[in-house]
């Protein structure tokens, strides 16, 4: 059995933090912050997910690739030569643990694609990368790139969370946007693809619910060329967001107009304006909401983005200190890190939390 | 010929302990199967004009009456049913086809009643309506194609002419002439307080409910009956009328006897003859040909209305509904081999068509595949029974359903499936004014209104317990079901899996 083969969700914890002015911190932090709440995850995944971290490469993307052995790497390798230019590769370094076991070869490569191949693909040149991933995934049984972003990266495990940073010595990383994830699958076989976060392009998600709108997000944006082979809730949501922002062109604050959309009864009491727009929005991409519980952290390039379902059934808490904005599913996973907080807070159902780099923008 | 002779179904069983002879069972019956003997001051009954309706049940003030069904057999025999033998010798004796009403009712499998809903425990929690806002509104109509903005970065207003609804049902078409002035201001008025839709049909919209234009669908059927500008303006949308799953692959007939009055003025023909819609359109004998008459609507309507095309569901059903998908209409309406009609060659009825239920996974399943899913909206009807059927309807992939049936089953309709006598006892699918009469509108509509409402309770808790507070959430939503005693293909035409899976 492996993941994709049924239907697997999961209830979790939750953990970010990005320094708006860019200054880069270690993994550590992050590690303390996600260990305080080991009990939202049951040891059967856990992961992270880096931004900033590769900045003499920040101009590759980084894959992160799990090989099940040494031929699939072969194969993989074959195509990845074939599509791209590869700058660098090298195995990812980890830390021998007790706890972590059976791990896959795990290689991390910077590329960037072959002008000739990219050019007969008459595509730009993101969704050219995002349909090489989707092949690699789909066609090279035992592959699995995991982390294809530029200047970020995903590391992921089965275990808990805390050992799963250890192992992949987050502490010689540094990044100015940390997330996490511990994950409580109701049932799993255990592979370490399917631990979270999950990733697309720079885009990565870490996510806590389970949505009941699951399959009619599913069939709708398989509809519009993407494979869900994981069949979790991340992967679909990562999915909706990747279309909705690089495909259509949303900008955050309306996506989560569309995902965690605010009720008839609100758009109604709203300015004409306003009331016009969301109407709009739930009408055009009705099959992008989500219902069902869900607190998530949208990490991409120089942002990151929380947000709740339209009912917040799923806590989650925000705390700023300076420039350093800290938000997990429950507040002692910020205090353990940052006891002296400027604002705490817990956002809305539905409310947005979109935090950028000073002077960047979405 | 004796054999001309045929014993009837049904039998009226009075209590003469309770009869009072007050002759109301006389008066109520269009079918004259009561009578009073003077001499005897008894009443009487022919078995053989009873239809089965109820209407003197109904009425009986002492509950004197009711119907059982005949015990009376031909020698039993599982291949020649009594049906059948019966239908040989009608039909020997006539020379004609044979005639029926409202839907299919032959044991063919009811998919709807195979599929069991999801409910959530532990891992999700169960929304309560009663507590938290619970939405069933829904669109009707082509999606945009893409986003644009204008100059200071706004979203602009790019969607094509679309429907509101209140909740995803519609009343379908039943003309002005199948059923009556009082049947049909029932479903405006009631249509029009739930913020829904209903449909003329093929009979044009009579004068006085231009009023409920906005909840009103104009129907353009092959014989063009009551169609102008002023018809086509004064809808919110307009449904070209390719077929009905009652009787695929033909027309309507509506007979003379129903043409008097408002109802020859509406469809624009005289009084008294029949009003008989050809099989095709004469102006569509192909897709490219439909495209036209999409777009010569569109043209009419000024582009401000959505098209629906309404096609009975037939074995070929996910290629035609592909086609229609690219011919500009904005909505296709399918309609199952179980839908009602007013009237209705038996063997047609019973024989062609397949279900809704396959007919829909099998459609929405096509567009998905060929990525057009989003120009068009999917409206199901035939048969939609109760709010269950809804909610699986809408689940397998369907936008909004259409209700007949149940619709005039609220206003009084017994399914005694006469519908083509024109000899309706409760005033709907009747032209006699004594009989019209009968229908009250002002309480017909309010029941039509209680069952909507009704129905929208249910679908809003079966959605809770789903976790699913939003109608959008659960269209297409096929992890919600699972198939009950249905074999491998059916579930995978269904895309569900079986129950324990």
């Amino acid at each position: 059995m492996r993941e994709g083969m049924f239907r697997n969700p999961s209830g979790c914890a939750i953990s970010g933090i990005f320094s708006k002015s860019g200054e880069r911190f270690t993994g550590e932090r992050i590690i303390d912050s996600i260990t305080v709440m080991h009990d939202r995850s049951n040891g059967l995944g856990g992961g992270f997910a880096a931004y900033g971290i590769y900045p003499e490469y920040k101009d590759y993307y980084a894959f992160h690739i799990f090989y099940d052995n040494k031929s699939v790497k072969d194969t993989t390798e074959k195509f990845l030569e074939e599509h791209f230019d590869i700058i660098n590769l090298s195995k990812i370094p980890t830390r021998k643990m007790k706890s972590i076991t059976d791990e896959p070869l795990i290689w991390r490569y910077f590329v960037t694609p072959l002008h000739t191949k990219l050019a007969s693909s008459q595509l730009d040149e993101r969704e050219f990368v995002a349909k090489c991933v989707f092949k690699v995934n789909t066609r090279i049984d035992g592959a699995y790139i995991f982390s294809s972003g530029k200047n970020m990266g995903v590391f992921k495990a089965v275990g808990f969370p805390e050992d799963v940073g250890r192992f992949y010595r987050l502490e010689d990383y540094a990044g100015y946007c940390f997330t996490a994830h511990g994950r409580y699958p109701t049932n799993t076989p255990g592979w370490w693809g399917g631990a979270h976060p999950f990733a697309l392009l720079d885009y990565s998600v870490v996510h806590n619910g389970e949505i009941s709108s699951y399959d009619a997000n599913r069939r709708s944006i398989e509809m519009y060329g993407y494979k869900c082979t994981l069949q979790t809730d991340t992967e679909v949501i990562t999915y909706i967001i990747d279309y909705l922002h690089r495909k259509i062109g949303l900008t955050l604050k309306e996506i989560c107009s569309v995902i965690a959309a605010p009720f008839w009864s609100t758009i109604e009491r709203k300015p004409e304006e306003e009331r016009a727009e969301l109407e709009y929005l739930r009408n055009t991409f009705s099959s992008q909401l989500i219902t069902g519980p869900f607190s998530i952290l949208v990490g991409f390039e120089g942002g990151l983005m929380a947000l709740n379902d339209r009912l917040k059934l799923r806590s989650m808490v925000v705390g700023e200190k300076d420039s350093t904005v800290y938000i997990a599913s429950e507040e002692a996973a910020i205090r353990v890190i940052q006891q002296d907080l400027d604002k705490v807070w817990a956002p809305k159902g539905g409310e947005g939390v979109i935090v950028t780099l000073d002077g960047g923008n979405i | 010929m004796p054999v001309n002779y045929l014993y009837p179904e049904y039998e009226i069983v009075r209590n003469y302990d309770r009869c009072i002879v007050c002759r109301a069972c006389e008066r109520q019956c269009a079918n004259e199967a009561h009578e009073y003997l003077e001499d005897k001051n008894k009443m009487v009954c022919d078995d053989a004009k009873c239809v089965n309706c109820h209407r003197c049940v109904s009425l009986c003030p002492t509950r004197a009456l009711k119907i059982v069904k005949s015990d009376h057999t031909f020698k039993e025999n599982g291949n020649w049913t009594k049906k059948i033998i019966n239908e040989v010798y009608k039909q020997a004796g006539s020379g004609g086809v044979l005639l029926s009403s409202m839907g299919n009712p032959e044991h063919y499998p009811v998919y709807f009643d195979k599929i069991l809903l999801n409910a959530s425990q532990v891992t999700n929690p169960p929304i309560d309506p009663l507590r938290e806002p619970m939405e069933t509104k829904v669109f009707l109509g082509a999606k945009p194609a893409k986003i644009e903005r204008d100059e200071n970065g706004k979203l602009k207003r790019n969607t094509p002419p679309h429907l509101t609804l209140s909740m995803p049902i519609m009343f379908s078409a039943m003309s002005y002439g199948s059923i009556s002035y009082n049947a049909h201001e029932s479903l405006a008025r009631a249509a029009k307080e739930l913020g829904i839709l209903y449909n003329t049909g093929e009979g044009g919209l009579h004068e006085d409910f231009a009023q409920y234009g906005e909840n009103t669908i104009v129907q353009v059927a092959s014989g063009r009956f009551g169609v102008h500008t002023t018809y086509l303006n004064t809808g919110a949308a307009v449904e070209i009328k390719m077929g009905q799953g009652a009787k695929p692959g033909i027309g309507g007939h509506l007979p003379g006897t129903k043409i008097v009055g408002d109802v020859s003025k509406t469809r624009m023909i005289p009084e008294g003859s029949d009003s008989i819609s050809p099989a095709p359109h004469h102006d569509i004998y192909s897709i490219e040909d439909l495209r036209q008459l999409v777009y010569s609507l569109k043209e009419a309507t000024a582009y401000t209305k959505p098209v629906i095309v309404k096609i009975a569901a037939v074995h070929n059903i996910s290629a035609i509904a592909s086609g229609i998908a690219r011919s500009g209409a904005d909505i296709i309406s399918i309609d199952g081999f179980r839908g009602g009609t007013g009237a209705a060659p038996t063997r047609i009825r019973d024989n062609v068509g397949i279900p809704i239920e396959l007919a829909l996974a099998s459609v929405d399943k096509r567009l998905r595949d060929e990525g057009i899913r989003d120009n068009v909206s999917i409206v199901v009807g035939g048969s939609i029974r109760s709010s269950a059927d809804i909610v699986k309807a809408v689940a397998l992939g369907a936008d909004c359903v259409y209700i007949g049936t149940s619709a005039l089953l609220a206003i009084g309709c017994h399914l005694c499936r006469s519908c083509q006598t024109g000899k309706c006892n409760w005033g709907i699918a009747t032209q006699r004014e004594d009989l019209v009469k009968r229908l009250n509108p002002n309480i017909g509509y309010k029941r039509l209104v209680n069952l909507m409402t009704a129905w929208q309770h249910e679908i809003k808790e079966m959605m809770g317990g789903m976790g699913i507070n939003s109608i959008e959430s659960l269209r297409g939503n096929r992890l919600m079901l699972r198939g009950v005693g249905l074999n491998e293909k059916e579930l995978e035409i269904l895309g569900i899996n079986h129950a324990g899976e």
